[in-house]
């Protein structure tokens, strides 16, 4: 498709140039992505462990609903934070709104149930496996559930690489609780939507394509470590 | 561990600089950030004050509903009778003109409904439900969509009885709408000012304009302090007071788009 | 002291059959202790009755005085390491049990000195051989100093060298004071390691003699089919 080789070219056009607005915009991206991604993993991590080692009555509905929450409708988690945060809302005195701040915390909402159940199902296969001898060491509950993330850490990157595609790409939760304000609270995806609204299709591709290129970037970086790591510790 | 104490503290700085710095945030329109006049104009006041405008971009009615809300200082937009109820309603503190333009009935060059080059936006507005030719509506509470429905009235046609598949309801802003619009090369009533900076015209061109029904009033109004204790009222009034200057009506009258004018500044 | 080691009427069920049934003995301290069986007889899920990692349908199992998790460890069929060098396997057990910090390496470059592993203190467990492996789990083990140390067909997945390995560092530990119970199907390793049988068949506790009576006077039909190597795999 022509426009789509047009694309690529302005895409790399776009990167070359160096253009400051749009590294103002693809480092805001940046920021809030990886900053809900660290967040979420920071809790995700040992809540999904501690689900997938532990026994309590109406765990199965615990599984089955963070399992859904995966599911979770961006421009619905954009809603709900923007209605708390609102000076109309409870948590309005804070001032956060339009803000990045408001922005991470929105996503860090939406991909946590992501790295919580990817983490909840690779702990509980792993825990098959080391059960028996960490519960004969004397290892239970959250310790060995620690253990365990620590043990596999490297196929727990799937699941934080998940959550990171998933911050990256949203654009309905970050366009409510940010207001898409130039200069401020613009990331990439509101700016593609902003540009193809006022009809500039082309613009709006190239920076599609340069979101992309991003995101691979970030997966490559992400298993060249994991490859590293994985060599040394076997 | 110490490196992610460092990253949430550097994550703290990044969130609480945002807020030290002067601001205010001005709920607006979409047409109106889409015509680009905010460029153009905000950089001149911030210079000049050292105060930031940051501008959230809505429809007309989600953009008074911000301001109700009390997350905006100032509201800046185009529908007068939604305007006037707002200030009724106490959320306003006074309203004052800042500038007009008008809208234009945009169409596809085929135009089943034959209305091109007409100056009588209800003689068009007739032909085209007569042709049942298609028509994209923006349907999102806008000051566009409630200078339709006005048109439609005064057309003497109850709209929301008569709509049959050839009226496209898309609950959309400005931009998306004219996407739609040339998507499909249906009739669009849209802001002079959106359609001049707009890039994907296809087959669309302007076929009525100048009926003086069609003229678009923007206004300004400072959100009521003694509703929400938090509207920053002496920067937005700055601000507001600097818009209806000469200053500020001079930069809105150079705004042009391939040397045309979009917005003539009105301001008492 | 936590021997003598108490069952009474113990069953357990798993799948709708019962797998122990009404089992009672007294376990003291002194003789290497050895569950003999057939394959399915019932030796590894009493073995895991009595230390703890699973619980019976019915009956008792009591050990003599209070505090008996850290004074028992279990060596399995399978090692279990962690992703880690084999030096912080151990310590890893030792930080467990609570053992202040700074004696952590010193005991543990003990314990893999006992087994004969002390230059692969730096490798990362998982590259090391079968055999390693399961000295390397005998150290962790060993570096508790248990009093009593249950091994779950220690040498079932070893070649005969490695398995002598095995079994001359087991035989050390007992020599060393440590009570060893130990399950296995191999006749010629119960006769090598062992002082007493506690000979199961199909689940039920059938004889119970020193080591040479049991080989050359077995008094149980069972007994006997067994050792003559009749006995019907189930």
């Amino acid at each position: 498709m022509e426009g789509l080789a047009q694309a690529a070219r302005n895409a790399l056009a776009l990167i070359a140039s160096g253009d400051a607005t749009l590294a103002g915009i693809v480092g805001l991206s940046l920021a809030v992505s990886l900053s809900a991604v660290v967040l979420a993993t920071l809790i995700g991590l040992p809540l999904g462990a501690a689900i997938g080692v532990g026994r309590f009555p109406g765990r199965r509905a615990v599984v089955v609903l963070l399992n859904a929450l995966m599911g979770l409708p961006p421009v619905v988690v954009g809603l709900f934070v923007y209605l708390m945060l609102s000076r109309a809302g409870p948590l309005g005195s804070l001032g956060i709104l339009f803000t990045p701040t408001a922005m991470v915390i929105a996503q860090t909402i939406l991909i946590l149930p992501i790295v919580a159940a990817l983490c909840r199902q690779a702990v509980e296969d792993a825990w098959a496996e080391y059960e028996e001898q960490l519960r004969s060491l004397g290892a239970t509950g959250l310790s060995a559930a620690l253990t365990l993330v620590w043990e596999i850490r490297f196929s727990l990157l799937t699941a934080v690489l998940a959550g990171l595609g998933r911050a990256s790409a949203e654009v309905g939760a970050v366009m409510i609780v940010g207001g898409n304000i130039d200069g401020v609270t613009r990331v990439m995806t509101t700016t593609i939507a902003l540009e193809t609204s006022k009809g500039d299709l082309p613009l709006a591709l190239a920076l599609g394509l340069v979101l992309i290129l991003l995101v691979i970037a970030l997966n490559a970086a992400a298993a060249y470590v994991k490859d590293a790591a994985q060599r040394r510790y076997g | 561990m110490g490196l992610i104490l460092r990253l949430l503290l550097v994550f703290c700085l990044v969130g609480s600089v945002s807020a030290q710095s002067r601001f205010i945030t001005v709920a607006s329109t979409t047409s109106t950030e889409q015509s680009g006049l905010f460029k153009h104009l905000l950089p001149v006041f911030e210079k000049k004050t050292g105060v930031q405008v940051r501008v959230v971009a809505l429809g007309t009615g989600q953009a008074l509903d911000m301001g109700r809300r009390g997350d905006a200082d100032v509201v800046f937009v185009h529908a007068r009778p939604l305007e006037e109820k707002f200030l009724a309603e106490g959320f306003g503190v006074k309203r004052q003109d800042v500038m007009y333009n008008d809208f234009v009935l945009i169409g596809p060059k085929s135009d089943p409904a034959k209305i091109a080059g007409g100056k009588d936006a209800l003689e068009a507005f007739r032909r085209i439900r007569s042709a049942q030719a298609p028509f994209v509506s923006r349907g999102d509470r806008s000051g566009t969509h409630f200078a339709e429905l006005e048109i439609w009235k005064a057309a003497g046609i109850d709209i929301a009885k008569d709509k049959g598949p050839w009226y496209r309801d898309t609950g959309q802003g400005m931009g998306p709408a004219l996407n739609t619009a040339s998507g499909m090369n249906a009739y669009i009533l849209a802001d002079r000012g959106t359609w001049l900076s707009f890039k994907n015209r296809g087959d669309l061109g302007i076929l009525v304009e100048g009926d003086k029904r069609l003229f678009n009033q923007y206004g300004i109004m400072l959100v009521n302090p003694a509703k929400h204790p938090s509207v920053k009222k002496e920067l937005g009034q700055a601000f507001i007071d600097w818009v209806v200057s000469p200053e500020g009506q001079n930069t809105i009258a150079s705004y042009k788009i391939n040397g045309e004018q979009l917005f003539f500044p009105n301001a008492e | 002291m936590i021997l003598p080691l108490k069952l009474e009427d113990v069953f357990f069920v798993a799948g709708g059959r019962v797998i122990i049934e009404r089992i009672s003995a007294e376990i003291g301290a002194g003789p290497s202790t050895i569950i003999l069986g057939a394959n399915g007889a019932g030796k590894s899920v009493l073995m895991r009755l009595m230390h703890g990692l699973l619980a019976p349908a019915s009956g008792k199992i009591a050990w003599s005085g209070a505090e008996t998790a850290r004074l028992q460890a279990m060596v399995f069929q399978r090692p279990v390491l962690l992703r880690r060098s084999a030096l912080a396997n151990v310590t890893y057990a030792l930080k467990l049990a609570r053992v202040p910090r700074a004696e952590r390496e010193r005991l543990a470059l003990e314990a893999l000195e006992s087994v004969g592993l002390a230059a692969f203190a730096r490798r990362p467990a998982r590259v090391l051989s079968g055999g390693e492996q399961q000295r390397l789990a005998l150290a962790r083990a060993w570096a508790l100093h248990p009093e009593v140390l249950f091994l779950d067909e220690p040498t079932a997945s070893l070649d005969p060298t490695a398995s002598r390995e095995i079994e001359r560092v087991i035989q050390a530990f007992d020599a060393a004071g440590t009570k060893i119970i130990m399950a296995t199907h191999n006749l010629g390793q119960a006769r090598r390691l062992g002082d007493e049988v506690l000979f199961l068949h199909q689940g039920r506790l059938v004889e119970r003699a020193p080591v040479e009576q049991f080989f050359s006077r077995p008094a149980s039909p069972e007994a006997a089919a067994f050792i003559k190597g009749e006995l019907p795999w189930v």
